[in-house]
């Protein structure tokens, strides 16, 4: 069975580390605050200028002038530091994130990423994708294996004009946990009851499958 | 004599000066934080054809956005738009240029305007359409692309409190990219929710120092929020 969004997020969150400073995208990578580990603290990163998100506010918390990156309303954890979009983009694009998680139209093997712009239809704008990817140096991207017509959206050379270039180590799709090095995609883990075959049908990219490829495991 | 008081009466006042084809920076992050009352005074004034830079557009009958029912923006310089609907028609429509702009590199565009920095470096957009035509450079072994400074004619800021000489602070995450483009105007323009005499606000939590404005004037705000999210 392919992951859900919330076994995506489960697994990503997997990744985090204690003390880290994360920087989580629009979509799936939101929901990866909902499965921070017991006992690891992490500070989440909002680029319009908040250090230490912190949850949804109730009704009356709600304030116009709190919001995140996303434009919803939150609040901000004890310890959080406000700031402005120059001082916030500094420390994203001076390597200071310790992790950022964000999603994908296409990945290709030489950790190439697309996913703000689809030529003919409306585009709206990269927003910060273009400072985050430049500036991280541990991405992980979520996304799905291959669109719903069966085409593989991990690419030998992505076909869409790329957010930035040789960026990504890491990508967890629907089906599999892979890594991106020396031009080719690694398979490091596969969604439970998803086979090998089924990974290697759906990417186009050069892919290496060791001999042993353990399944992802999930708390019910 | 004023000396350093910088209150004026009147937003007509507030934004004297505002002429057709001119350059405006302003403040905001979606709908927080913006001047949506100097926006709403450009707006009366009808000035047209110009150029503002700002991380978003507004959305419809709000904000920037109240600047599209008259046609008043002929370029734009953001990150992200199409949150309004006559946003999209206009861009669909060529009505609009639009300059797609990194986030972060357009917040050091303005840093850079108000800063006497001309242009600078950044791996950001590298290898990617935004990265065409620019000027590239590797340091360290890894590339760059030559960015602009931008200024403009006009920046249009909202802050929280003020005193009148101009030293502002900002609320929250309605800072953005207020304290940049009040540093990036010929003219700065703020307007807060109070103005306070000096001496009250504490000098080393000012966030933007009364050197880089021009005008201060205090006001009431409706502050829309535009994504209400709230716990169960």
């Amino acid at each position: 069975m392919a992951l859900t969004r919330e076994q995506m997020a489960q697994r990503v969150a997997r990744e985090l580390q204690d003390g880290f400073y994360v920087n989580l995208g629009i979509g799936i990578p939101t929901l990866v605050a909902n499965y921070i580990p017991d006992g690891i603290d992490v500070m989440l990163q909002s680029e319009n200028g908040l250090l230490g998100m912190g949850r949804f506010p109730t009704e009356e918390e709600v304030d116009p002038d709190m919001i995140n990156a996303g434009k919803q309303t939150v609040t901000a954890r004890p310890g959080a530091a406000i700031f402005s979009s120059a001082e916030s983009f500094a420390m994203i694009r001076g390597g200071h994130v310790d992790l950022t998680v964000l999603g994908a139209f296409e990945v290709d093997q030489e950790g190439n990423i697309a996913s703000w712009m689809v030529p003919g239809k409306l585009i709206k704008g990269m927003g910060g994708a273009m400072d985050l990817v430049a500036g991280a140096e541990n991405i992980i991207c979520t996304m799905t294996h291959a669109s719903k017509h069966g085409e593989s959206k991990l690419l030998e050379k992505c076909n869409l004009p790329l957010t930035g270039a040789g960026c990504i180590n890491r990508v967890l799709t629907d089906l599999a946990y892979l890594e991106i090095k020396d031009g080719a995609f690694i398979l490091k883990e596969r969604a439970p009851g998803v086979s090998v075959e089924e990974i290697v049908e759906k990417t186009a990219g050069k892919l290496i499958v060791p001999d042993h490829v353990p399944e992802m495991t999930f708390d019910e | 004599m004023a000396g350093f008081d910088k209150r004026v009466a009147s937003y007509e006042e507030a934004m004297e000066g505002i002429e057709s084809g001119m350059t405006v920076l302003a403040g905001g992050f979606g709908l927080c934080g913006i001047p949506e009352n100097l926006i709403a005074e450009i707006k009366r004034r009808g000035v047209k054809d110009l150029t503002v830079v700002s991380n978003n557009c507004g959305v419809d009958g709000f904000g920037l956005g109240l600047l599209l029912e008259d046609r008043q923006i002929s370029k734009i310089f953001a990150s992200y738009v199409g949150e309004n609907a006559l946003f999209e028609q206009q861009m669909l429509n060529n009505e609009i240029e639009v300059v797609l702009t990194p986030q972060g590199t357009l917040a050091e565009k303005m840093r850079a305007g108000g800063a006497g920095i001309p242009a600078f470096y950044t791996a950001t957009g590298y290898g990617t359409p935004i990265g065409e035509g620019k000027e590239e450079r590797v340091f360290d072994g890894r590339h760059y692309i030559l960015e602009e400074a931008i200024k403009g004619d006009f920046a249009i800021v909202k802050g929280w409190k003020a005193d009148r000489y101009g030293n502002v602070m900002y609320r929250h995450t309605a800072q953005n990219f207020n304290p940049m483009a009040a540093t990036a105007g010929k003219i700065t323009v703020v307007e807060v929710e109070e103005i306070v005499e000096p001496g009250e606000l504490e000098p080393s939590q000012i966030h933007t120092p009364g050197i880089y404005v021009d005008r201060i004037i205090q006001s009431t705000f409706e502050k829309r929020i535009e994504k209400r999210t709230v716990r169960s």
